[in-house]
């Protein structure tokens, strides 16, 4: 290292770290504290925690995380009932995800040929889930759950209520005084409920609703009020970025003569959705992170297989093991969304 | 042609082909196809609630409830009717909203400021705070803590005892209480009189710095104002230090004041979530003050705190104040998730009657008025604050 360089590290050093007394004590505490408590978590997470066995190889370890039990549950969480040696189909129904999202992470794989990829294999791949064709045998909704009901819930919730979102905000600036009315009550009564009300309505008053000898799966229903209570909230975000747009946006394509739907479609909507891309991604990360909600009308997503599987008499008394192997997989997707998002606010020079 | 010499459709077709004309052809589509869609839908409704025997209507808020509330504000007990459940669950739900919003407002302001901190470590450590639990969903959370509050306390015997008379055990938390009395009373009867004087000291402050400029050292005289009269009023009362102490008696502790797991649990989770939240909305509200109205205060000779209270933090206020009363209002939307833990507020009081009565839309409405009530008070409170702070230019 050279003079200089050494230097600017000190440099570095001294105005982050070290610029006052009281910085220079309040650093060592926190240096303590935060190895201390690393150390803690390092020592219960890895040095004394047991990798394999059952319960009882747990109960007689160390003393520190029994990741056995993760080991022994983590398929019936991610995958829940879905029949055992047929798996392989939920994992790629993962797996596609995984591709189709990383391939979006580039722009130069953006072509119609992506977007056609993520409505087809998506689709395909629920397909496959369901089985009853070419030999697979066919596998109940009701079985389905864990990541890839979670995941569904997900994708589907944010495909449906953006374009939702979109034309509520739009009817709520319309001009018509009937149209403008209607999407203003609708948006302001969805926000301010809780979710858990509209799921509740799914669970027990949409049926109510159904003529007779209709029934319609509870998952559709969740579904349809996950969708209705995201699109309000995309609505005003969507709302935030049309009134962020200059005026003279506006009235430049009403004088060279494009319709409604022109001037919406090519001038005004690619500004505003572009300007709201980092409250939009928070919307969505909102909106993942609730489909958890849908637990409380036992649905079998990923928090519901988590609580079940702790439930199991063989291995109680591992709920923080349960708890922190959940959170991280909500947590690699939720950190994974907002990554790419500030990746697209890049490539689309905001 | 279906128009005439001004250009104007005549016809049916101009009903779609003129433009001031379809305006009108549209709203009242639209509205008619959505009075028809509800027709129906209640038509079907009240068909298959026939079916199913429910009368439908809010009588049964006054039928005898015949279950438990884990606890409540309220004198309620299973002999209760509905309506009296409802509104226990109601207190709840307020209770825990308005400690959880207190907390999470304080907590989210110091995590905020701390993240915008000199030192570069503590900054980092409140980032990493606010990007952990803002990624992980609310219910995991409170199931987290509240497994770790029911199953890695101890059990009621061997309660932790931080603190005397302080207990902590998987039965909850329990604290003492001063011995209620009369002498309690005037000391709060003092504190408001304080409050109010403050109050007007600080109008009267005010005008007479606009009028001479003379400043007057108000935060030390309201704090005075609000100390000393109820400090008065208990050592004129005699100054009663009887305390109501929790004692272990046989299965739990009698006396004091006890919080349960599930409280607990509702409003750390809640107040950790909203606050992550809240800890971004200050940040940003701080940064977006531009750095010349700090220099500019200084270099007219401002002391740096001066500058921060009189140029800095009014400005991000006004950004701050919008976005954090929706997290308020998230956060009193969120405490609905008691549900899941047990905790009985208003939603869970709500799922419970609507499982015995099967009266489901009747509980839904209240659920959705509840809700719906306190949202639109908080947005005309925020109309009224936008149009006070609102800038007045010339």
């Amino acid at each position: 290292m050279t003079g200089v360089a050494r230097n600017r590290v000190l440099d570095w050093i001294k105005t982050n770290l070290f610029s006052s007394p009281f910085n220079i004590v309040l650093t060592f505490l926190l240096l303590f504290v935060a190895t201390k408590l690393l150390w803690n978590f390092l020592d219960w997470a890895v040095l004394r925690a047991v990798w394999g066995g059952d319960a009882e190889t747990c109960r007689h370890g160390a003393g520190g995380a029994c990741w056995a039990y993760v080991r022994d549950k983590a398929r019936y969480v991610l995958f829940g009932h879905y029949p055992y040696e047929q798996q392989w189909r939920p994992q790629l129904f993962v797996a596609i995800f995984f591709l189709l999202s990383l391939l979006t992470q580039f722009k130069r794989f953006w072509s119609k040929y992506l977007t056609a990829a993520w409505v087809v294999l998506p689709l395909g791949a629920a397909g496959l889930m369901w089985g009853g064709f070419f030999g697979l045998t066919h596998v109940e909704m009701e079985e389905w759950g864990g990541l890839p009901l979670t995941l569904a819930l997900a994708f589907l919730g944010i495909s449906a209520s953006y374009p939702i979102g979109i034309v509520l905000a739009l009817a709520r600036r319309s001009e018509m005084p009937v149209i403008r009315a209607l999407s203003v009550i609708y948006i302001e009564v969805i926000r301010g409920v809780p979710l858990i009300s509209m799921l509740f309505m799914a669970a027990v008053m949409f049926p109510l609703f159904l003529p007779e000898g209709i029934t319609i799966s509870k998952v559709v229903r969740a579904q349809v009020a996950i969708i209705m209570f995201a699109s309000a909230y995309m609505a005003e975000v969507v709302r935030g970025g049309l009134q962020s747009l200059a005026k003279g946006q506006y009235e430049a394509a009403d004088a060279i003569g494009l319709s409604y739907t022109k001037k919406m479609v090519f001038v005004v909507l690619p500004q505003a959705l572009k300007a709201v891309i980092a409250p939009t991604v928070n919307t969505f990360i909102g909106l993942f992170k609730d489909t958890s909600l849908v637990f409380i009308i036992s649905l079998s997503d990923l928090m519901f297989t988590t609580q079940a599987s702790l439930q199991d008499a063989d291995w109680l008394g591992f709920t923080v093991e349960g708890y922190i192997f959940a959170a991280f997989v909500y947590f690699v997707f939720c950190y994974f969304i907002s990554f790419s998002s500030s990746r697209l606010e890049k490539e689309l020079k905001v | 042609m279906h128009y005439d010499a001004s250009g104007k459709g005549i016809g049916i077709s101009s009903l779609w082909r003129d433009v001031t004309k379809r305006k009108y052809t549209i709203q009242v589509l639209v509205l008619v196809g959505v009075v028809v869609l509800f027709s129906v839908l209640i038509n079907i409704a009240s068909d298959s609630l026939q079916k199913q025997n429910i009368a439908s209507g809010f009588g049964f808020l006054a039928r005898e409830a015949a279950f438990e509330i884990g606890e409540t504000l309220t004198s309620y007990s299973a002999e209760s009717t509905f309506g009296e459940a409802l509104l226990a669950g109601l207190l709840n739900t307020m209770l825990v909203a308005l400690l959880g919003n207190f907390l999470a407002v304080i907590w989210g302001a110091v995590v905020g400021i701390t993240s915008l901190s000199h030192n570069l470590l503590l900054a980092r450590l409140a980032r990493i705070y606010v990007d952990t639990l803002r990624n992980i969903p609310l219910l995991l959370q409170l199931f987290f803590w509240y497994a770790l509050i029911t199953e890695f306390l101890p059990a009621i015997r061997d309660a932790l005892n931080p603190v005397p008379n302080v207990y902590l055990s998987q039965r909850g938390m329990f604290f003492p209480m001063p011995e209620w009395g009369a002498t309690h009373g005037w000391a709060l009867v003092a504190l408001l009189v304080g409050g109010i004087a403050a109050i007007f000291l600080y109008r009267w402050q005010k005008l007479r710095q606009q009028h001479t400029g003379q400043l007057f050292p108000f935060y030390r005289v309201a704090a005075a104002l609000l100390l000393v009269p109820p400090l008065l009023a208990w050592l004129i009362g005699g100054a009663p230090v009887e305390l109501d102490v929790p004692v272990l008696q046989g299965f739990n502790f009698e006396g004091g004041l006890a919080l349960t797991p599930e409280f607990l649990a509702l409003s750390l989770g809640l107040v950790l979530y909203t606050g992550s939240f809240n800890a971004e909305i200050v940040r940003a509200g701080i940064e977006s003050v531009k750095k010349g109205q700090k220099e500019a205060a200084v270099s007219l000779g401002l002391s740096r705190s001066q500058a921060l209270r009189l140029v800095v933090l009014p400005q991000a206020v006004r950004v701050i104040i919008p976005p954090m009363t929706s997290q308020m209002l998230n956060l009193t939307k969120n405490s609905s998730l008691a549900v899941a833990i047990g905790y009985p507020d208003l939603v869970n009081v709500a799922n419970t009657s609507m499982n015995q009565t099967g009266q489901a839309i009747e509980c839904i409405v209240i659920i959705v008025f509840v809700y719906l009530s306190f949202s639109l008070m908080t947005s005309a409170f925020m109309n009224w604050y936008n149009h006070m702070t609102r800038l007045v230019e010339r």
